[in-house]
């Protein structure tokens, strides 16, 4: 069943003297329920435009986006985003942002701590319940906002290159951590990329976007079983897949730099 | 400048024994950005006013500057002492305190919500800004001789002009805290299903806290040179009307002392507000 249903979605931005930047042309996309998409494209192509409006926090200038059959028309609670840069609660505890949503809900203190110490162990952050975020690494905070967001329950998680920022050994280790959250407890996930491994290693299905103004390219499955283990990576089918990956993300680029 | 220094003046020690080979000692005082010791910083800024009251010492005892005009550091001292044993000088300390800090809550209860509702809502903001943005800039001292006649020479009067002073500046300052709170932070409170009063309470005002406290802080020092000038007209008590009343007696160490007595107050509140801000935002000093 098709959770997410993004319907002839376009956005036209325009700017302070009128002129207008077409930065999505009309897509159609459609998620599957427990479905784990990459989105993969070059930067400025518009992924996380597209991304932001799933999440309510911008709006499709034509079309629109349906939850359940729902149509979006704000932020909410029933989608979880992690973005790229750090937004923890900076005044808040590790356990108190992961509380946030639950408060802001107005669940009972006690199952409140109950959801945040599940999640703690989860994301392996047991003894720092009590730190603030900047007292942690950027790995950790992630994990922290991972945790912040899997904690509300929503129906769908979305990111938007939640390790853009983080050196590589540790955004591989991320990459397993959440794939292995998802293979445990599914969810419905959208992450947007633009890293081709972890684009491969993480989704069942990529979808490539082309350069500025953005349309979803091509789209490509990912047939590797669960629960997926790091040496994939470096097996025949793997780097078949990235090779027609890199294909077509180095022609977007190209285009990309062109313009 | 005669001690320049030099990087490799220090010539190595040459042992007998395979040393272990030390780290170059750096001896970098004077080079741009170099931080300097907790002691020496202390010995530092003790020393210029040690500096200072040698030299104000030596042009005064030495007979350089007519005592009329300016008192030695000695005739200060007796004429404190003075102030306090005969002029009850402690409960003009203590009305002074008092009207600082009374003007000061008075301008901080109503400019602190009405800055976060500045910040937080731009349509609050448009109808306000121009008009306080105004009123910042008429000078505080101005409004003394038409508060005389609102509000008589009493405390009202006084209370009054700090509030002026105060009320506009920490208005502005706090709606531009809140008002450039982090965007990503405020989208993350709604992706996490907060409303619009969620996001001001459990968001905005927690964010911006630490910022509102500075501003706060910077505003009570400006509040004490307001008292000082409120008092010197109208006042029949406070070191401001004992600076006056000195005035007319050439007692220039007593108008000294009265001006000391301020900076020394003022920097203590300075102090304990600093840590108080330091306490209950820790993790903004992270």
């Amino acid at each position: 069943m098709n959770q997410l249903s993004i319907r002839g979605v376009s956005r036209t931005f325009t700017g302070t003297r009128g002129q207008t930047t077409q930065a999505l042309l009309p897509i159609d996309f459609e998620v599957r329920e427990n479905d784990f998409v990459t989105i993969l494209g070059p930067s400025g192509c518009g992924k996380s435009t597209l991304l932001r409006i799933v999440a309510g926090l911008d709006y499709p200038t034509e079309g629109r986006v349906l939850l359940d059959g729902q149509t979006v028309e704000g932020p909410g609670a029933d989608r979880g985003v992690v973005f790229q840069s750090y937004t923890l609660f900076p005044w808040l505890t590790i356990a108190q942002n992961i509380r946030f949503g639950l408060r802001e809900r107005g669940m009972s203190e006690a199952d409140q701590k109950e959801r945040s110490d599940f999640f703690i162990a989860k994301v392996g952050l047991r003894g720092f319940e009590n730190h603030f975020p900047k007292q942690l690494s950027g790995g950790m905070q992630q994990r922290t906002a991972i945790a912040r967001a899997l904690a509300n329950d929503p129906k769908m998680l979305l990111l938007d290159e939640p390790f853009g920022a983080l050196d590589n050994q540790t955004r591989v280790l991320m990459q397993e951590l959440l794939l292995g959250i998802w293979e445990s407890a599914r969810k419905t996930v959208l992450f947007v990329t633009h890293d081709i491994d972890e684009a491969i290693f993480m989704a069942n299905r990529v979808a490539v976007f082309s350069a500025r103004p953005g349309r979803i390219k091509t789209e490509i499955p990912v047939d590797f079983g669960h629960p997926r283990h790091y040496t994939i990576k470096t097996s025949p089918e793997f780097m078949d897949i990235k090779a027609r990956l890199t294909e077509e993300i180095r022609a977007e680029s190209m285009a990309a730099a062109e313009h | 400048m005669s001690a320049t220094p030099v990087m490799h003046s220090s010539t190595p020690a040459v042992s007998a024994a395979p040393a272990v080979p030390q780290a170059p000692r750096r001896r970098r005082a004077l080079a741009p950005l170099e931080p300097v010791g907790a002691r020496a910083r202390w010995l530092l800024g003790v020393g210029f006013f040690v500096l200072f009251v040698a030299v104000w010492g030596f042009f005064t005892l030495g007979g350089f500057v007519s005592p009329t005009f300016l008192a030695s550091p000695v005739t200060m001292v007796k004429e404190a002492v003075l102030l306090f044993t005969e002029y009850n000088f402690s409960h003009d300390i203590g009305m002074t305190v008092w009207r600082v800090f009374g003007g000061f809550v008075l301008a901080t209860v109503v400019s602190v919500p009405l800055g976060i509702a500045m910040g937080t809502w731009k349509s609050v903001e448009a109808f306000f800004e121009p008009f306080v943005s105004f009123c910042r800039y008429l000078p505080a001292s101005a409004f003394i001789p038409l508060l005389i006649l609102w509000a008589g020479i009493g405390e009202t009067q006084k209370l009054l002009v700090i509030f002026i002073g105060s009320v506009f500046q920490i208005t502005l300052m706090v709606a531009v805290t809140v008002g450039s709170a982090r965007r990503d932070l405020v989208e993350a409170a709604y992706t996490l299903g907060a409303n619009s009063r969620g996001i001001v309470l459990r968001v905005l005002i927690p964010g911006a806290a630490p910022g509102i406290a500075e501003t706060l802080r910077l505003v009570l020092g400006w509040a004490w040179t307001y008292v000082i000038v409120a008092e010197l007209i109208g006042s029949s008590s406070g070191i401001g009307h004992m600076i006056t009343d000195s005035q007319a007696l050439l007692n220039t160490g007593q108008i000294i002392f009265g001006i000391i007595v301020i900076g020394i107050i003022g920097l203590i509140s300075d102090f304990a507000f600093k840590a108080l801000n330091r306490r209950l935002f820790a993790w903004s000093t992270l």
